[in-house]
């Protein structure tokens, strides 16, 4: 899997999310299908942040609310592709804690910079290994539809 | 009952997204799930056996860790656990 597919409203949409919520970092849930090139994300859903004590740097999603998106998923003929957050004010590239809290092998994790307000730059992170002792951030890249 | 199996797990599990099986208790659930899919072991518990700390079992709507008897609730036919790692993160 080297490349995230999705449509242009979709991706604005995500990066919406993260002005919307600046200074606070936003998160969400991405909904597809697995392709022989990569995750094919038709679906994009927005996520509460739980970390109300530090929204400026961490997120979280409640599991709870993960159970209801991955039911909601399979419903639709869907998987959790992956998740996707934004980093106010610091660059679109996973950090520590990203990678520490990061346990869903071979699904994407989107990142995007919002930069005084405004979306900037958004990256794509495939979760590769075959274990959580292996596993790694793997840089790959996101072709937008229109 | 019917275990729900997320994707990063789905390869372990013969591909499927759900496993449904009989057991008395939602530990006995997990470890015939577990015996029949071996893989899946070392991704749900650790070397002691419990389950891993970043891994959530949801029974129907409720967090298995805060059940009265937590994995030994007994379960019925029409129950549902869910398998779901947790997603965090940040700067």
């Amino acid at each position: 899997m080297s490349v995230l597919l999705l449509s242009r409203g979709l991706y604005d949409e995500l990066r919406a999310h993260g002005e919307e919520t600046y200074p606070h970092e936003c998160c969400g849930a991405l909904l597809g299908t697995p392709g022989s090139g990569g995750w094919h994300v038709t679906k994009v859903v927005r996520a509460g942040n739980t970390r109300t004590d530090s929204a400026h740097n961490r997120y979280s999603i409640s599991p709870l609310e993960l159970v209801r998106i991955e039911r909601d998923a399979r419903q639709h003929g869907l998987e959790i592709a992956g998740f996707y957050h934004s980093h106010p004010d610091h660059p679109a590239q996973w950090s520590k804690t990203d990678f520490e809290e990061a346990h869903w092998l071979g699904c994407v994790y989107v990142i995007t910079t919002v930069a005084k307000g405004k979306a900037d730059v958004t990256n794509c992170f495939l979760l590769s290994g075959a274990s959580e002792e292996e596993k790694q951030f793997q840089n790959i890249s996101i072709e937008v539809r229109d | 009952m019917k275990i729900f199996i997320p994707t990063p797990l789905r390869p372990y599990a013969g591909g499927k997204d759900a496993v449904e099986l009989q057991a008395p208790t939602i530990a006995a659930a997990l470890d015939e799930l577990t015996q029949s899919n071996p893989e899946l072991r070392k991704h749900l518990f650790t070397e002691q056996g419990k389950v891993r700390s970043f891994v959530n079992l949801y029974f129907n709507d409720e967090d298995v860790r805060y059940l009265p008897q937590k994995e030994e609730t007994e379960v019925s036919a029409n129950d549902t656990l869910t398998i779901i790692p947790s997603i965090a993160g940040g700067l």
